[in-house]
């Protein structure tokens, strides 16, 4: 400890965030609130894929390219990826118990959730813009 | 030393599985298999923001044999892990802990994942007056 006392650090500082409580409560609730988001928009999404995939181009762009749609889709996308990406953590945490492939796997993750929501989400706005 | 053997978590190679047990493992199967789901859903929105050539074969891929057994999956993937998460969220509201009703619910969310996927998968062939 003769260290401690040499260093800008302050001995509650170096504690704070080691234990096992760590911001819990919120990720368990972040995981609820998006669930429930999730129901009426995952329906929504599936009813319309249902109907889009795999018909001819145009019929999917009007679908795609409509303002609704754009929302719709925008919102769902951020709700999917935000529960998938607090769910893949919890599983990775159960799972993986080297500390260096957890950190590596949980920054992916978070990483990948940005990517992907941004990406879809500019895709939508180029459809609904530019029409495909 | 204790000389009676302490209870352990259930090792999963000996444990008789139960409808519990495959209810609560499948959420996170189901969970994990939607979220794979999040790439192909971001290309084909790629594709169709990228003009004829990408969307068309991005609907082709889709409708291929292997598209359709992904999606076959991904829809009853989809019916399994909403089912079961109202169900999660029904006990995280308190309801629902009597065996009893961990049972019935549980059935009905198996059977309710089978008949909500097939009616998915048939009402889309129909709007396309394929059957
Ligand atoms: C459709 C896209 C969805 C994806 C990709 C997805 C993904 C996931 C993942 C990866 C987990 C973590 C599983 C685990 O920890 O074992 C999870 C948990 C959960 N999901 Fe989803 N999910 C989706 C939709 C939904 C919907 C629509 C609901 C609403 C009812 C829902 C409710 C839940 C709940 C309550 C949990 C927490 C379960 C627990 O604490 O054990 N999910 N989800």
């Amino acid at each position: 400890m003769a260290n401690a006392r040499r260093s800008l650090r302050s001995e509650l500082g170096r504690v704070r965030g080691l234990g096992s409580a760590k911001e819990g409560v919120q990720h368990w609730w972040m995981q609820r609130i998006t669930a429930i988001a999730l129901v009426p928009l995952s329906l929504w999404f599936v009813a319309g894929i249902v109907f889009v995939i795999d018909v001819d181009r145009a019929t999917a762009i009007q679908w795609l390219g409509s303002p609704l749609t754009l929302g719709l889709m925008s919102l769902f996308l951020i709700a999917l990826i935000y529960h998938a990406v607090l769910g893949l953590q919890v599983v990775i945490e159960d799972y993986i118990h080297s500390h260096a492939t957890k950190l590596v796997l949980l920054l992916l993750i978070q990483f990948a959730g940005f990517g992907l929501a941004a990406a879809g989400i500019i895709a939508m706005l180029l459809i609904t813009i530019y029409g495909g | 030393m204790a000389s009676h053997p302490r209870p352990v978590s259930p090792h999963l190679e000996i444990y008789r599985p139960q409808l519990t047990s495959v209810t609560s493992i499948l959420h996170r199967i189901t969970g994990g298999f939607l979220s794979v789901g999040i790439l192909p859903l971001v290309y084909w929105l790629i594709a169709a923001a990228s003009g004829p050539d990408a969307f068309n074969q991005a609907q082709a891929l889709a409708g291929s044999i292997v598209g359709r057994i992904f999606l076959f999956l991904w829809t009853g993937a989809f019916f399994y892990h909403l089912l079961n998460g109202i169900r999660h969220l029904a006990w995280d509201a308190g309801w629902g802990y009597e065996l009893p009703a961990v049972y019935r619910t549980g059935w009905t969310v198996l059977i309710g994942t089978v008949v909500l996927t097939i009616l998915a998968w048939v009402l889309g062939y129909w709007a396309r007056g394929n059957v």
